[in-house]
């Protein structure tokens, strides 16, 4: 039922082919601003889960989720400021916001156990091709030793987050 | 019966907790960048972990067989008493690829 990877992910995988395409790598204000972006999606899609999940182990995967996130993120924040680096918007970054504004929405119209596991599915897939793009892409160009620290952190976590959504998944069925 | 009578079994009581407070040990768990460390520990039943993190993010020290859940707070160091002996893996329920093992002795 959810072969359907949604937009964002596919955007994600696109990063890098089409960066190699064009032969230049992000920069370091690309990727911090990819790199929150994507935070504050799985943050969204969280406070939407908390809101309307109905499973206790779902809402409590989506509160670990904010947790997280926002500490990553506060992170993020206050390496940039004190790198004096101003995460720069880019069209990778404008691609992931605009394909999870339109996941939720489509998430949104589900309900009870169905939306659940939408859900956790979508959390699946996205941290998979985040830590894909992590990998790939965004900590082999970024230059700034600091900011490629905390990347790997955030792959750390992230990878964490995917296998926890896949612990919380398998016990629905 | 007078409350005096009690006294020897009460010292015999408090010199054994003694006795066994001297035996048990402290050790130290750091969790430092999702890592647990050291990743193998040997005790004994009785001894007390103390757990460190130095993350900014919150972990748990979970045992696979039910023994123990440690939450342990972001930068915070919070401490557990070993009940149970066996050689017990465990690992973060936040993230679980976090794993360790401790081998706690009777
Ligand atoms: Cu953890």
């Amino acid at each position: 039922m959810f072969v359907r990877l949604s937009a964002a992910i596919a955007a994600l995988s696109l990063l890098g082919s089409t960066a190699l395409a064009q032969g230049a790598k992000p920069t370091d204000p690309q990727i911090a601003h990819i790199a929150y972006t994507a935070g504050v999606i799985d943050i969204n899609a969280a406070k939407q889960a908390i809101a309307k999940a109905s499973n206790k182990d779902v809402k409590a995967f989506a509160q670990d989720m904010v947790r997280d996130h926002e500490t990553v993120n506060k992170q993020a924040l206050d390496l940039v400021k004190k790198l004096k680096v101003t995460p720069e918007d880019n069209d990778t970054s404008k691609t992931l916001s605009k394909q999870a504004t339109e996941k939720l929405a489509e998430l949104d119209k589900l309900k009870g156990a169905e939306y659940d596991k939408a859900y956790l599915a979508n959390e699946v897939a996205y941290h998979k091709a985040v830590n894909s793009a992590l990998e790939t892409q965004l900590i082999p160009s970024a230059s700034n030793a600091e900011l490629k620290n905390l990347l790997q952190t955030g792959l750390k976590i992230f990878q964490g987050h995917q296998q926890h959504a896949e612990q919380v998944a398998a016990k629905l069925k | 019966m007078r409350p005096g009578r009690h006294l020897p079994l009460v010292a015999a009581l408090l010199l054994g907790a003694a006795a066994v407070t001297a035996h048990a040990a402290t050790i130290q768990i750091t969790i430092d960048n999702l890592v647990f460390a050291p990743a193998e520990v040997s005790a004994k039943v009785g001894d007390t972990i103390e757990w460190i993190n130095k993350d900014v993010f919150a972990h748990t020290a979970t045992a696979r067989n039910g023994d123990f859940d440690v939450a342990t707070p972001p930068k915070k160091t919070v401490t557990s008493v070993l009940t149970k002996a066996g050689s017990v893996e465990y690992y973060c329920r936040y993230h679980p690829n976090m794993k360790a093992v401790l081998t706690i002795a009777p």
